[in-house]
């Protein structure tokens, strides 16, 4: 495919999704060799240990934490609610690519996700671990954390379902229960190709016991496929769902500038915009190390910038609709929410969070910076800070300056705040290069199945450089 | 123990359109018991086999549906019947503050029975298979096709069906041995598995006793922080003050509340040492109103409407012969009614044997309009002719 790259805009011509003289075996051995290597890459080795270190971080801020009390951290009123909510809307948005990739690409038919939809499924799941953790540590008395399910006790009361606090549990949990089966049950044809190229015993066991006796048994085929086109079904409005539950924990609420009906539309789109930001940064710097660039191509990298293009005008939109809505409102408190939102004593985090969010992904207008991997790394990087500003925005600025002035009071974050967060980057990287390291990054199964081989009257050919029309995943879905 | 049977005839391809045309000639054969293994979903080999719709949406739709039930009920049951939320005045029951469980609840019992329905029909996890015996079929789930053949098809025929194979052009035909073990668990295995089991059942019957019996010690707390607050109690010793109080003094100049004497007779019904006789406020009409109002609310209760000692709580006491109690004055005896004005406020602030002072519940103005009122009660029982006005004399019988 010499003109492969050159076609990447031609509606018509598009360049295949796998690229280089690959077949099956080719393909499944650029996916396996990466756990199969006896030594992975040095870089691996250098980011390892620093999550690690990180994660004994967060080990050692969580004690403190637990046996001090929240008070370590800077939240006090009336900013109650400081970083730990931050993080976790942080994360919980970032947890979003994984199944939207997986789940809502699948059901448009976008062939393309095929690449990159156990990498950032992955993501999502250990992203959600990330944020899941922000708000049970958050409640101070965690060992009472059970009291947010509704389990009968001694003290004969219930949750109140009517709280948003609660759909956030079920929302949260929800996410991750279903995100993870469509993980693990996309994984399990893979783990069964690495159990039978297995050399040792050890890996023969693990990869064996995990991938539960799949013989890639076409009766079996049929009810998976099925199965993954009704966890797609189910995951899509789940994926929506789940940040417009998170913001209600806002929105609900009476207090100016997060009460308003934009925030589920609003932090939506910021999650598929910070998700796929986290895709890309990971994304890239893994297809370099491992060898992944004829799976993991340059087209889809530019997809994905186009994604985050277009999410970040539709967040841009946000910004300035919540101003229209403050002064259309005639509100005077909320119009003074916004008023100090970006000129008060947070007018820097506010003029950080708009460049990032709205002028930086402006770049990818250009076919030139999506196709060159630092910019696009640097982009990605500085949209993922901007996120989590936005967060800080949201959380902090309304909150520093409430209804009465003599309370009001400039939020600071102590050490521990910082070692915490940074410390949950370390408990993501860890999971996420392990994952790297011993679980398939690409979904070896599907990728067979979006290469032109795997079609009868195709010819069979690997010259047919176009996308095959219509979907090719799953076969069976398209009846 | 082992032994060994023939598992059935198994050919690989290595082409899509091989294993097709391969699975439509043995499915033309009148073949039941066969399968084909590939390493991805194959396009058209579904319809090649004649395999049948998954009823797998069915179970799925029903599961959605329990969890939809489940929601709704315990929503309804733990907020609205069993714990009562009352919050904001908003009713105990409607539907869209209890949305988002019911969908978050009906995703999740979709999602888990999409995941253990795909695999309870499937049969698996299965972690043993005969063909895994074969190196060949490891290439199963990389790059070749396969078709196995049971030997338990009643029309399985060796010999035709390595025919068969090789005319669609099989890269590799072979019998498959099926090497069969004693699959009965040790001793020691099952030994294991039993006492494991019956530790298991240990928590719930805790649960059960606990359920059913009553504690006299306290529930065992394993972070005891609620049961040892530090904070000081008032009037309690701290050394954190110089002068050893955990309580402050109040800051000169400041006056608590109820206490302020800004007027003496007013405040404290005292003038030089001396009850007040006089009313230290204006008496208009009123004031008169306001203390028959408080007066009502406050002191019926035990010294009854007429103020005879016959209130409620007083009947109350009497009938249950309560021995702490002390029954209030009538209102109307003699060493009530010579009290002067100050001496009856006094009363009313500080109270008097049983009865509490009601200073706190009661502001100094509608104690003295109680006062008021309490004047004009006793002059009602002990009134003469002379107290009527004259034009009106005529009409009392």
């Amino acid at each position: 495919m010499a003109d492969g790259v050159a076609a990447v805009d031609d509606p018509i011509r598009k360049p295949p999704l796998v690229q280089g003289e690959n077949d099956f075996a080719s393909v499944t051995d650029i996916v396996c060799q990466v756990s199969e290597t006896p030594k992975p890459p040095k870089a691996w080795y250098v980011t390892f240990a620093a999550a690690l270190g990180l994660l004994g971080a967060l080990g050692a801020s969580i004690v403190y934490l637990i046996s001090t009390g929240v008070g370590v951290w800077g939240n006090n009123q009336p900013v109650a609610w400081g970083w730990p909510i931050v993080n976790f809307v942080f994360w919980v948005g970032i947890g979003h690519a994984g199944t939207l990739i997986s789940a809502v690409l699948f059901l448009f038919r976008q062939t393309w996700r095929t690449a990159i939809n156990r990498f950032s499924e992955a993501m999502t799941i250990f992203a959600v671990i990330c944020a899941g953790m922000f708000p049970a540590i958050h409640v101070g008395r965690i060992w009472v954390i059970y009291w947010v399910f509704p389990i009968p006790n001694q003290m004969e009361m219930w949750p109140n379902f009517r709280s948003p606090l609660l759909w956030d549990v079920f929302a949260v949990g929800t996410y991750f229960t279903v995100s993870l089966l469509f993980w693990y049950m996309g994984m399990v044809p893979d783990l069964a190709t690495l159990r039978d190229r297995a050399t040792s015993r050890v890996r023969r066991m693990m990869y064996g016991v995990f991938s539960l006796g799949w013989t890639g048994s076409n009766r079996h085929w049929h009810r998976y496929e099925r199965a993954y086109l009704l966890l797609a079904a189910l995951a899509t409005p789940l994926v929506l769902s789940v940040h417009s539950v998170v913001s209600f924990d806002f929105a609900v609420s009476q207090l100016p500038g997060w009460h308003t009906t934009i925030f589920p539309p609003y932090f939506v789109a910021g999650a598929i915009f910070s998700g796929f930001a986290m895709v890309l940064s990971l994304a890239i710097p893994a297809r370099e190390l491992w060898g992944l660039k004829d799976l993991i191509t340059t087209r889809h990298i530019e997809l994905m910038c186009k994604v985050i293009l277009a999410t970040g005008m539709m967040v841009g939109y946000a910004y300035s609709t919540e101003f229209f809505v403050a002064w259309y409102s005639g509100n005077r408190y909320e119009g003074f929410a916004f008023i100090n939102r970006a000129f008060g004593p947070y007018w820097w985090a506010y003029t950080l969070m708009v460049s990032c969010n709205v002028l930086v992904p402006q770049i990818f207008w250009f076919k030139k910076m999506r196709t060159n991997m630092w910019v696009v790394f640097i982009a990605a990087a500085l949209v993922n800070v901007g996120m989590w500003f936005e967060r800080f925005v949201i959380v902090v600025s309304s909150l520093n300056r409430d209804f009465l002035p003599s309370s009001w009071h400039y939020f600071t974050p102590t050490a521990i705040d910082l070692l915490t967060f940074l410390g949950s980057f370390g408990l993501f990287l860890t999971l996420f290069l392990l994952f790297c390291r011993y679980l398939p990054q690409v979904a070896i199964a599907e990728i067979k199945g979006v290469m032109p081989q795997a079609h009868a009257g195709h010819g069979g050919s690997a010259a047919t450089a176009s996308d095959s029309p219509s979907g090719q995943v799953p076969p069976e879905g398209v009846k | 123990m082992t032994s060994s049977r023939v598992y059935g005839v198994l050919a690989s391809f290595t082409s899509v359109e091989g294993i097709i045309e391969a699975a439509k000639a043995v499915k033309e054969a009148g073949l039941t018991k066969w399968d084909c293994h590939t390493p991805f979903p194959v396009h058209g080999l579904d319809k090649a086999m004649g395999v049948k719709m998954t009823k797998l949406p069915w179970i799925v739709l029903g599961c959605g549906l329990s969890g939809l039930a489940l929601a709704i009920w315990l929503q309804w049951w733990t907020n609205a019947v069993d714990y009562p939320f009352i919050i904001s005045g908003k009713p105990l029951w409607s539907i869209p503050a209890n949305v988002p469980i019911m969908f978050e609840l009906t995703v999740l019992f979709s999602a888990l029975s999409t995941f253990f329905g795909m695999w309870m029909l499937n049969r698996l996890p299965r972690w043993y298979h005969p063909l895994f015996s074969v190196p060949s079929f490891r290439r199963a789930t990389s790059d070749r096709f396969f078709i196995v053949v049971e030997a338990d098809d009643p029309a399985y025929q060796a010999p035709e069906i390595k025919a068969l194979f090789e005319a669609q052009g099989a890269a590799t035909v072979e019998v498959v041995e099926e090497t069969i073990t004693n699959t009965d668990w040790p001793p020691k295995i099952k030994f294991a598995a039993w006492a494991a089991a019956g530790l298991l059942m240990l928590p719930p019957a805790f649960v059960v006793k606990a359920k059913f019996s009553t504690s006299e010690t306290p529930r065992l707390h394993l972070v005891p922080d609620m049961d040892h607050q530090p904070k000081f109690k008032a009037q309690a010793a701290s050394s954190l003050f110089a002068d050893g109080r955990a309580m402050r003094m109040p800051i000169d100049g400041t006056v608590a509340r109820g206490e302020l004497v800004a007027n003496e007779a007013l405040h404290t019904g005292f003038l030089g040492g001396e009850y007040v006789t006089e009313f230290p406020l204006p008496v208009d009409e009123f004031l008169m109103e306001r203390g028959r109002e408080r007066f009502n609310i406050y002191c019926t209760a035990c010294h009854g409407v007429s103020g005879l000692g016959d209130g409620m709580v007083n009947k109350r006491a009497q009938e249950i012969v309560s021995p702490l109690w002390v029954p209030p004055l009538s209102l109307h005896a003699e060493t009530v009614i010579s009290q002067p004005p100050g001496q009856l406020f006094q009363t009313i602030s500080k109270g008097v044997r049983n009865m509490p002072g009601y200073a706190q519940q009661i502001p100094v103005r509608d104690r003295w309009a109680i006062v008021l009122y309490l004047k004009a009660l006793q002059r009602s029982q002990s009134g003469s002719l002379d107290d009527v006005p004259l034009q009106l004399r005529n009409t009392i019988r």
